[in-house]
């Protein structure tokens, strides 16, 4: 959870990188300024490029640990295969910043690096839930049948999949690869998916716990992010195209943007790992339905 | 589900936007063409800005104490008026010319960072001159050229450090050169084949001189304001007078 906390922190800091247009204040890389461990005047985009340098190094070294204490401690060969997929992507994310410093900000480089680090961010996230007392505890309600035309199982991944491209469309906009439209297409789509797999989730499951705590969640930052996007578009796009440079009330909304959506791609992440872990599939129902060994087992 | 993938696929074409470039001239090569100093001709003319200019837009440099100099606000000069007229136009033969081919200045071009502001804000250079880079200011700057047809660079300069010398090989029109320790600081740099440009200062003025007698386009450039072209015909001697017109609908943002 700790180290959650720091990757979202990371995630701020990010952002702020981006939102102060300091992406190239510290020229080199893996060095800055041609060296490994000297702090320099922390002024100017320097402050925020370097600071973002400082937090990845330190989530570096926590997800290291994370990655050697999982293959330690725990049992279960699939959470240590997390373990280690988390270090192997904070090493391909840190590759990835040092990328876009090296080519001089190239927009796809800068949207992988954005996307990566999201994804980054609810892996952490899945790890926590995974080794909470909770999971390890509460059995699976897996008689709960995923039943409607399109189950909350599928449902969930939909909203996976709508969030990931939001968060493309997002990235590559404030990126300079694409124009702002798409992202407002695209807003209008990922909210009627995600209206229908939370709303689903309520209406369908409200007694399974998790499964409630994630769909409220999803909502509840839905409308947030909604309300952050409209006025980050308004600041960046509509009242500070004249700007000389980033004003407060710019940074202010699209990070917070940013931050928002790290924290509904993780929610979707979990009510889609929650659905798959208390619902049974319709084919499964059926197979067992059919089988009258089972039924009587 | 079809549905979904085709939005999906009609979303992401409508975005992709590799901003649409028009490929400036290539800089001929071999020996150097001579002209007759003794028939050629001059234009000179002032840049107006027809309208109410917008109001300056203040720059806040509290973000760096080495910035902050005296109590005099500063002000953006991506649009500069002053009595009418308009600062920090490039003025260039856009056409004309041919395959001539001009030498390249000995001395460099000088770009100086002062205040945390590039100074000049416009600056035209020709092909190959040496860019000298200066920072006069007891702050840490980058310089970053985001250049499409030339190659793009980012170079640290300590406070008061050592010139950068650079050049670029290509001509390319306002390639936007940025600081990102200072997110206001930014300058359009011109790179022309020939040595027939001049960028206006507070007066407007502009003043092309040496030019071969011929028929000519003449083009005046703004950053925000784009760019007007009108043709041109120069007798040998000849000093022609030719104004450019800019109004606030022309203004992109």
């Amino acid at each position: 959870m700790f180290l959650s906390l720091c990757v979202f922190l990371l995630i701020i800091a990010g952002a702020l990188v981006t939102s102060n247009d300091a992406g190239l204040a510290v020229p080199d890389w893996p060095t800055s300024f041609g060296s490994f461990y000297k702090i320099p005047p922390m002024v100017g985009g320097v402050k925020y490029e370097h600071g973002h340098r400082m937090i990845a190094q330190f989530v570096g070294f926590l997800t290291i640990i994370l990655a050697i204490w999982t293959q330690r401690v725990d049992r279960r060969r699939n959470i240590r295969i997390l373990g280690w997929t988390a270090l192997a992507l904070v090493i391909t994310q840190g590759i990835l910043g040092g990328l876009t410093v090296k080519m001089l900000l190239p927009w796809y480089v800068s949207t992988g690096h954005a996307m990566l680090a999201q994804t980054f961010f609810s892996l952490t996230i899945l790890m926590s839930i995974f080794s909470s007392r909770r999971w390890l505890e509460s059995p699976p309600k897996s008689s709960l049948p995923d039943s409607g035309t399109f189950g909350l199982r599928n449902l969930s991944l939909l909203a996976l999949l709508a969030v990931y491209m939001q968060l493309f469309l997002g990235a590559a906009f404030r990126h300079g690869g694409m124009h702002f439209l798409p992202h407002i297409i695209g807003a209008a789509f990922a909210t009627v998916i995600l209206l229908w797999a939370s709303i689903r989730a309520l209406t369908g499951y409200a007694n399974v716990r998790p499964i409630r705590a994630a769909a409220s969640a999803i909502l509840g930052l839905l409308f947030l992010q909604l309300v952050l996007g409209f006025g980050a578009y308004l600041t960046r796009v509509e009242w500070g195209k004249d700007a000389a440079q980033p004003r407060m009330s710019m940074v202010a909304t699209t990070v917070a943007h940013v931050a928002i959506g790290a924290l509904l791609l993780a929610h979707c992440f979990m009510l889609a790992v929650q659905a798959y872990r208390h619902l049974s599939s319709r084919a499964a129902e059926t197979s067992l339905s059919s089988d009258p060994k089972a039924v009587t087992a | 589900m079809r549905v979904l993938l085709a939005s999906l696929l009609l979303v992401l074409a409508l975005g992709c936007s590799e901003k649409p470039h028009t490929p400036t001239a290539t800089s001929p090569t071999g020996p150097v063409t001579p002209i007759d100093s003794a028939t050629t001709a001059t234009i000179t003319g002032v840049i107006t800005f027809d309208g109410i200019a917008p109001k300056p837009v203040p720059i806040d440099m509290s973000q760096d104490p080495a910035c902050v100099m005296g109590t005099e606000p500063n002000f953006s000069q991506s649009l500069t008026v002053e009595n009418g007229k308009l600062q920090n136009v490039y003025v260039y033969i856009k056409d004309g010319l041919g395959n001539r081919i001009f030498a390249t200045p000995s001395e460099p071009a000088t770009l100086d960072q002062h205040g945390c502001r590039y100074v000049p804000h416009v600056l035209g250079i020709m092909t190959n001159q040496k860019l000298r880079i200066l920072n006069s200011d007891l702050a840490l700057h980058n310089v970053h050229p985001a250049a499409h047809d030339n190659a793009s660079w980012n170079i640290s300069q300590s406070p008061k450090g050592e010139p950068i010398e650079q050049s670029f090989s290509k001509p390319e029109l306002m390639i936007p050169v940025k600081c990102n320790q200072h997110p206001w600081m930014k300058m359009y740099l011109n790179v022309s084949s020939s040595p027939f440009f001049f960028v206006t200062g507070k007066d407007g003025k502009f003043e092309i001189k040496g030019l071969p007698p011929g028929d000519y386009t003449i083009a005046a450039l703004h950053e925000r304001l784009g760019e007007k072209t009108q043709r041109i015909t120069v007798a040998p001697k000849e000093a022609k007078s030719i104004s450019f017109k800019f109004s606030p609908t022309d203004d992109s943002k």
